[in-house]
């Protein structure tokens, strides 16, 4: 036990000034002595002589009202002191009362734990008396109930000689309801149950009600707040009422008749953010200019893009384009990025995606994955060794359940970075001036299961997809699938742009899986731009075709890999023979457009933009698709 | 959008991607200037275009003094030669449900459909198949009739009722809030009003007779169907309706 406050007295015999006086000659006291949770538990004896008085007024209680509770517990006082403030916001007060309340649970804990509950309610009704008698207390504590910031463990500490400057004290910064828990069991051993089962109902009153983030803690203190403040005759019969009207205070701020308060919209946060976006780009671009005449970035140029798209009624209005284009040099800025090209914009319910299509340098975005991989091979792990200890305790069981047959489908192994879906690296964001997030590589399961289903983009990335058939991921899953699913059928190029490499193999040894790789031809002369409208066998894909299967490159989802084998080598055997599953081909690399699969109605058609005849044609400028026009891409 | 501010329209609706070349845009100014003359139209819209395989459909609307009666709609498929198109009727949009696919973007197509029908040929009944010819103009009627019901709004206060009947512009109206502009329920359903009569009189007490007399958006089914993306940097909020995606309304 640490050393007892110097003035234990009863209090039913004083008055209330001196009373007071020795409240506050308690709280200086107390003020000496270290702000430790012991000393509250070493309160807590001291008090019940104090306490067991006021016990038997509490227990006698039937009617509570008007009175004023001069057997009030010192601590309640003390803390009640700082309640009242009227200048404290509610929020204050809110962080204020949980000291007088944990006290007030403190001292029926004392008394029998077991009847916290209906205690601590009646002691609600206490806190009213007690605030009044304190209420009269020294109005000089005024500037000590600037108490903004207080820990649960300091109720006496807060005294009044420190005044306003306690906010400075950074031990103080932190709020009770944050350090509630964590100050208790930092410091003592073992939290005792009454700690507990004063936590546990300060927790469920700082519940937020479903309707509203108000929670019942706060509305008590702003109630108690104004009835402090206006002190009404008959506080307890008007108390209906003023709970109605402090409910609706809260949802309905005070406006100055005087003044406009200047609203923080949207708008103007909106181009706060965009204002980043062009300062940024102006300080790179000096930077650029005295280095290097000709600098090679990676970065397109939007500008001329977007005006040749205008021509054919396709694109994002000129401002957005140069939004667009600001944003993806910032993208550049902040990525290790070898080529970028800006694929399109997809809308949303709520917002809408601007994506980038990004290759990253060599050896850049191999750390990211390997993480992600080893999560999942984790995963796997934990899954067969659940089988084998399955395996054991049916054998032992006297009933034995008959096993299902039935095995969930092989998964299908992701294709690498860098080849086949997974060639490009995307990276989405909302707006420009919002930061860019990088999409996860896509699985075949996702693709097949895209094909599936059609649902609306919110704009959230981790939105869940809730369809059937259900889609493996989240919005960010579902996103990026889509882009596969949409490169892959809709990147198209004029007949000869590119060629492949004359390093190839034979077309034999990669086992007909065919080139999955091109070049620029430098020997493109234009194609006529009416030879291009009239003939879609001048158009050739580019992008690798996308398989039954989920991928670009077939692959056996029967070939078991070594870790399987020793685990199911009985079942192999009884497997073998059954199952033989047809290598899936899908159409080579760049081959037209008039093979296409399709009636008249779903296939790709081109039309000449305007009158005026082009001699040249523009490669990166894909025509009108129609199978896919839910988006469009640039 | 409104012919006279049909640039500035323009550039708000950019957001979706879809635009108009810059020759689309000079010709249609030309050209809805002389369709509002010939037809004597008091307000002359660009509706929008609608897409077919080998072309496209511009479609304009005009509008005479009350704003709510049946509008004229042309369409055209260079934006400078405007042709009128018959009103819509329940025939038209019955007949016409069971085509499905994209417009061919020629007019005078016809699509086949084949119908089975009972024919009754003295005491017999056999059934026999019907092929049916629906072509594209009145295709194009419904489908622009469908798309008006179901998503043109209009912004509480835009346009006042008089006792006398006719439905006027609102001459001071200035635009929504922005708060006021989030909520769907200062938005109408430009079309006569369906649920209007279904409200009790508690609900009809709050309403202004010369301001709410069409549907609010607020009760839509499925809710949340008419919902605003986003906030352009102008101030202006762009409206998607969830069942016709790819129809903007200003």
């Amino acid at each position: 036990m640490g050393d007892p406050p110097p003035d234990p007295e009863p209090p039913s015999q004083p008055t209330s000034s001196s009373r007071n006086s020795q409240v506050s000659e308690r709280r200086r006291s107390r003020e000496r002595t270290r702000p430790l949770v012991p000393e509250e538990l070493q309160q807590i004896p001291l008090d019940p002589q104090i306490l067991r008085g006021s016990q038997e007024v509490l227990s006698n209680q039937s009617n509570l009202r008007g009175w004023p509770q001069r057997a009030s517990l010192t601590p309640n006082e003390n803390l009640v002191f700082q309640a009242e403030d009227p200048y404290v916001n509610p929020g204050f007060s809110a962080e204020v009362q949980p000291q007088a309340y944990l006290s007030e649970g403190r001292l029926q804990a004392s008394h029998n734990a077991s009847l916290m509950l209906p205690q601590l309610q009646q002691g609600e009704g206490n806190l009213f008396q007690q605030l009044e008698s304190a209420y009269q207390g020294s109005p000089a504590d005024l500037p000590g109930q600037f108490t903004m910031y207080q820990r649960e463990d300091l109720p006496f500490s807060q005294g009044t000689q420190h005044g306003p400057y306690m906010r400075d004290d950074p031990t103080l910064q932190f709020s009770p309801s944050e350090l509630g828990f964590m100050s208790f069991n930092m410091e003592l051993p073992e939290p005792e149950p009454r700690e507990l089962a004063v936590q546990n109902a300060k927790a469920y009153l700082l519940q937020t009600s479903v309707n509203s983030d108000l929670s019942l803690y706060e509305h008590l203190a702003n109630l108690l707040t104004k009835i402090l403040n206006q002190r009404p005759e008959d506080p307890l019969f008007l108390l209906e009422s003023l709970n109605r009207t402090t409910q609706w205070e809260w949802f309905h701020p005070k406006l100055d008749t005087l003044r406009d308060d200047p609203e923080m919209q949207p708008t103007y946060e909106m181009a706060e953010r965009q204002k980043a976006l062009f300062g940024r780009s102006s300080s790179g671009e000096g930077e650029q200019e005295m280095e290097e005449e000709t600098a090679e970035t990676a970065v397109p140029n939007i500008m001329e893009k977007a005006f040749y798209f205008e021509q054919a009624g396709v694109g994002l209005s000129s401002d957005e384009s140069f939004r667009v284009f600001m944003a993806l040099k910032q993208l550049v800025e902040q990525q290790p990025i070898h080529t970028c090209r800006f694929w399109g914009k997809i809308l949303g319910l709520s917002r809408s995606y601007l994506v980038a299509e990004v290759e990253f340098r060599e050896g850049e975005e191999e750390a990211e994955e390997e993480e992600v991989e080893e999560m999942t091979e984790g995963g796997e792990g934990m899954e067969a060794h659940g089988e084998e200890e399955g395996d054991e305790d049916e054998d032992k069981a006297t009933d034995v359940i008959p096993k299902p047959t039935w095995k969930p489908p092989p998964v299908i192994p992701k294709e690498d970075s860098r080849t086949g879906t997974n060639r490009y690296l995307y990276f989405v964001c909302n707006e420009p001036g919002r930061p860019w997030m990088r999409l996860p590589h896509v699985t075949p399961i996702q693709i097949v299961q895209a094909r599936k289903i059609r649902k609306f983009f919110t704009g959230y990335l981790d939105a869940p997809v809730i369809s059937y058939p259900p889609f493996p991921g989240n919005e960010a899953n579902y996103l990026r699938a889509q882009i596969a699913r949409i490169s892959a059928a809709t990147h198209i190029s004029p007949l000869g742009f590119y060629q492949f490499g004359e390093e190839e193999g034979d077309e034999e040894e990669e086992g007909g899986a065919g080139r999955d790789s091109y070049e620029e031809n430098p020997d493109f002369e234009g194609i006529p731009v009416l030879e291009l409208v009239d003939s879609m066998a001048n158009w050739v894909h580019h992008t690798q075709h996308i398989l039954p299967q989920g991928r670009c490159t077939w692959v056996n989802p029967l070939q078991k890999t070594e870790e399987e084998e020793e685990l199911g080598e009985e079942e192999e055997k009884a497997d073998e023979g059954v199952e033989e599953v047809e290598q899936e081909v899908g159409p080579p690399l760049l081959t037209p457009l008039s093979e296409d699969a399709g009636n008249l109605r779903t296939s790709t058609s081109a039309g000449v933009t305007s009158t005026v005849l082009r001699t040249s044609t523009h490669p990166c400028q894909p025509p009108f698709s129609t199978s896919t026009p839910a988006a469009r891409t640039l | 959008m409104d012919a006279e501010s049909l640039l500035l329209a323009l550039e708000l609706a950019s957001g979706s991607g879809q635009g108009l070349s810059p020759d689309r845009r000079a010709s249609l100014l030309t050209s809805l200037m002389l369709v509002k003359r010939d037809y004597r139209f008091d307000r002359v819209l660009f509706w929008g275009r609608i897409l077919g395989l080998v072309a496209d459909y511009y479609i304009a609307q005009g509008v005479s003094e009350d704003q709510l009666a049946p509008r004229k709609t042309l369409y055209s498929l260079n934006c400078m030669e405007w042709s009128l198109l018959p009103p819509a009727t329940k025939e038209m949009e019955t007949q016409t449900s069971v085509v499905k696919g994209r417009f061919m973007g020629d007019p005078s197509h016809e699509y086949e459909h084949t119908e089975l029908q009972k024919v009754n040929e003295g005491e017999k009944v056999f059934e026999e198949e019907v092929v049916v010819q629906i072509k594209e103009e009145t295709r194009l009627v419904s489908v622009i009739d469908q798309i008006d019901k179901a998503v043109a709004v209009i912004p509480r206060g835009a346009l006042f009722k008089t006792p006398f009947g006719p439905i006027n512009v609102n001459r001071t109206f200035e635009g929504l809030s922005l708060s006021e502009a989030k909520k769907l329920s200062s938005y109408f359903h430009f079309r006569e009003p369906v649920e209007l009569k279904n409200k009790t009189l508690l609900e009809k007490a709050e309403l202004d007779p010369s301001l709410d007399f069409m549907d609010s958006l607020e009760h839509d089914i499925p809710k949340g169907c008419s919902d605003f993306p986003e906030v352009h940097p102008s101030g202006s909020i762009l409206e998607d309706n969830g069942q016709c995606s790819g129809n903007f309304s200003g």
